[in-house]
């Protein structure tokens, strides 16, 4: 790894002072990645790229928006209407936020299904969970600027759960407010508040990248690489498959740009916040949908409030819960049945968040909330004792082979692990 | 490899998220297609000077339209001198001049819409209790907006006999909960066109909806006509990267 690999000697001159380009080169080149990446490794690449653009038009935005509760809507609207392309920053923007969450969310259950929080890349996913709840501060912060009937309904709801806590609930929510209500105070930290989350996201997402160049990704098939022949240089293998995901990407989240905006949005969000006036039915974004529904599922306040935070806080010793060694849920029959059930557990309690909480949606609330945690805190670690996995292959390049190659490969690799 | 009933589940969470916008309850709504619909639609220009029109004529009286600068109706096809002469029909409050008065113009291609109250009291005093809401936005700021507006507009009706409709309240289908503080503001022949279109209550409906659909987004055209330009990019970009992928693997042995 010395500087004479590069021919260009300004190159050479400053990587031999500053070893930049050794480490680009090592990190993004030769970075040696598993040959058998399957397209759900896009969306960690396309979640980075997701929030330089939310950084970028966010950025951009902030020089035409005002925070203050007189003027916010109406900066807003002058945006779509009187600054330059400014209708197109600002729709880029709001279902940039929507696109974000998608491709979070494929990237978490993606590690889910294939394992990835086992050792040794604990910390690696706990970093990404944290990148979660900085990216849920971001998103609903963001989502009150505007000022309209829903961001204000929004923020005062859930500002509110904060008062549940014993003791300082109601001084949090103070806090929180800048005063009594929801009000200018509010609308003017949050926005101090949006614009520095992204950047603190940045640093999260910068430690992200160090643990996971540590160990490398993980696989479909879970097992480590055992050579050189089981891998290949990030670049040019995975640049170009990530940039052709990248394009599939663009290409939806432009046809929702330009196609339908609003589709993933509120109407009421286009009418002004009014605070003596209550919409019909408050609901949040639907990248919250879930969660809110966990909210409502649960009939005392404080527990509700404590089972919204449960539903992520339990996916940070998700790697102490699952103490199966096999990583890969192609290797885990019974699991893989229940990854599933999962995932339809997840759109259930999405659909049931945004629904009225009333009759059946209640009680269905109240079982898909039941199961989510039964998922994690019992499901999760029984089979990790009860579960026969099928055999592992050997390695990377013979996994397609197939046949008796790969009996007792499994016990293998419980030794390494 | 995921299965089409996986990918189902996976897209059917952003649609759910969606259900509970669209369905307001108990509203009964027409559907038209409209000529903005779809990636490829536009605004009927002569639909929304007729449009513009019958808003003058009809809604002004009660309703502002806030975001609306004259200026702006050249996206309607007015000429520069037809839109002073329209700004100048308005008067508009200016000032203070250099001795501390407001003062009375003629309104300007730059001055917005002056709405028709003072503020919003004076709006609801004149209404016995409702705010007439700014119409710039309206077609966005409800579900389905066009076709909610144009149905309100044309779903008047007498209250079926078990309905009690009190004193200042109107039934109307369209509307949640079928009681409207809103007066029926459309008969039939309440303007008459210079091009002489017909001028029943859903033509005047459907003429109001085109005018309010472009206040509530000039840029929808403008939108729709990039976004066709930028597809046709990224696809022939999703082509070029897909064949690129495939050269660069052409040599690994996929695992």
């Amino acid at each position: 790894m010395s500087a004479d690999k590069f021919s260009n000697p300004v190159v050479r001159w400053i990587d031999h002072r500053l070893p930049i380009f050794t480490f680009m080169d090592h990190e993004l080149n030769e970075y040696p990645t598993p040959k058998n990446l399957n397209y759900f490794w896009n969306f960690g690449s396309l979640a980075g790229i997701s929030l330089v653009i939310m950084i970028v038009t966010g950025i951009v935005l902030a020089m035409s928006y005002t925070p203050h509760v007189d003027y916010a809507f109406q900066s807003v609207e002058r945006i779509m209407r009187d600054v330059n392309h400014g209708w197109l920053i600002r729709y880029i923007h709001m279902n940039g936020a929507s696109f974000f969450f998608i491709v979070v969310f494929i990237h978490i259950f993606r590690g889910l299904y294939y394992g990835s929080y086992k050792a040794p890349r604990e910390l690696l996913w706990i970093l990404g969970v944290l990148i979660l709840l900085l990216m849920m501060a971001t998103a609903f912060m963001g989502y009150v600027l505007p000022w309209g009937q829903m961001s204000f309904w929004g923020a005062t709801v859930i500002t509110n759960l904060f008062s549940a806590i014993p003791m300082v609930g109601d001084s949090i929510v103070t806090l929180l407010w800048g005063g009594f209500s929801v009000d200018n105070p509010t609308l003017n930290r949050f926005f101090a508040l949006h614009y520095l989350m992204p950047f603190l996201i940045v640093g999260v997402v910068i430690l992200h990248l160090v643990a996971l160049h540590r160990f490398g990704s993980n696989n479909p098939i879970g097992i480590d690489p055992s050579g050189p022949q089981d891998t290949v240089p990030f670049h040019p293998y995975y640049t170009i498959k990530d940039f052709f995901g990248l394009s599939i990407f663009l290409s939806l989240f432009a046809a929702t740009i330009f196609f339908f905006p609003n589709f993933m949005g509120h109407p009421d969000n286009y009418i002004p916040a009014n605070p003596m006036q209550t919409p019909a039915h408050i609901v949040p974004e639907w990248y919250f949908l879930p969660f809110y529904a966990i909210l409502r599922a649960v009939p005392d306040k404080l527990g509700g409030v404590l089972a919204m935070f449960g539903a992520i806080a339990v996916l940070f010793i998700l790697p102490w819960l699952d103490r199966s060694p096999i990583r890969s849920g192609n290797f885990r029959p019974i699991f893989r049945i229940f990854f599933w059930v999962f995932v339809a557990d997840c759109v259930a309690l999405g659909y049931l968040g945004g629904m009225p909480a009333e009759g059946i949606y209640v009680v269905l609330s109240r079982v898909a909330t039941a199961w989510y945690f039964l998922h994690f805190l019992a499901i999760l670690p029984l089979l990790s004792v009860i579960e026969t996995p099928r055999p592992l292959p050997q390695s990377l390049s013979k996994s397609v082979l197939g046949g008796t190659a790969m009996a007792g490969a499994a016990s293998a690799v419980k030794e390494k692990v | 490899m995921m299965k089409w009933y996986q990918a189902i589940i996976f897209s059917s969470a952003l649609f759910a998220s969606n259900a509970f916008a669209a369905g307001s309850g108990d509203v009964v709504l027409k559907h038209k297609d409209w000529s903005f619909n779809g990636p490829f639609g536009t605004l009927d220009k002569a639909a929304m000077q007729r449009g513009f029109q019958a808003y003058r004529e009809i809604c002004a009286s009660c309703h502002s339209l806030d975001y609306i600068a004259f200026r702006n109706l050249s996206d309607l096809g007015y000429s520069a001198a037809e839109i002073k002469a329209f700004a100048a029909e308005y008067d508009v409050e200016d000032g203070p001049n250099d001795e501390g008065e407001m003062f009375v113009r003629p309104g300007i291609a730059a001055d917005r819409f002056p709405s028709p109250y003072p503020n919003d009291a004076a709006a609801r005093a004149g209404n016995n209790g409702a705010y007439p809401p700014d119409l710039s936005l309206i077609t966005k700021a409800r579900a389905k907006g066009p076709d909610y507006l144009y149905s309100l507009l044309t779903s008047y009706k007498d209250a079926p006999e078990d309905k009690e409709v009190p004193d200042g309240m109107y039934y109307n289908v369209a509307y949640p909960g079928q009681l409207i503080a809103m007066p029926q503001p459309i008969y039939g022949e309440d303007v008459t066109y210079a091009d002489g279109a017909p001028t029943d209550v859903s033509a005047i409906a459907s003429d109001l909806v085109y005018f309010l659909t472009w206040t509530a987004e000039p840029s929808l055209e403008k939108r729709k006509r990039t976004g066709v330009k930028v597809l046709i990019f990224l696809l022939i970009m999703v082509g070029m990267s897909y064949g690129a992928m495939k050269f660069i693997w052409a040599d690994i042995k996929k695992a």
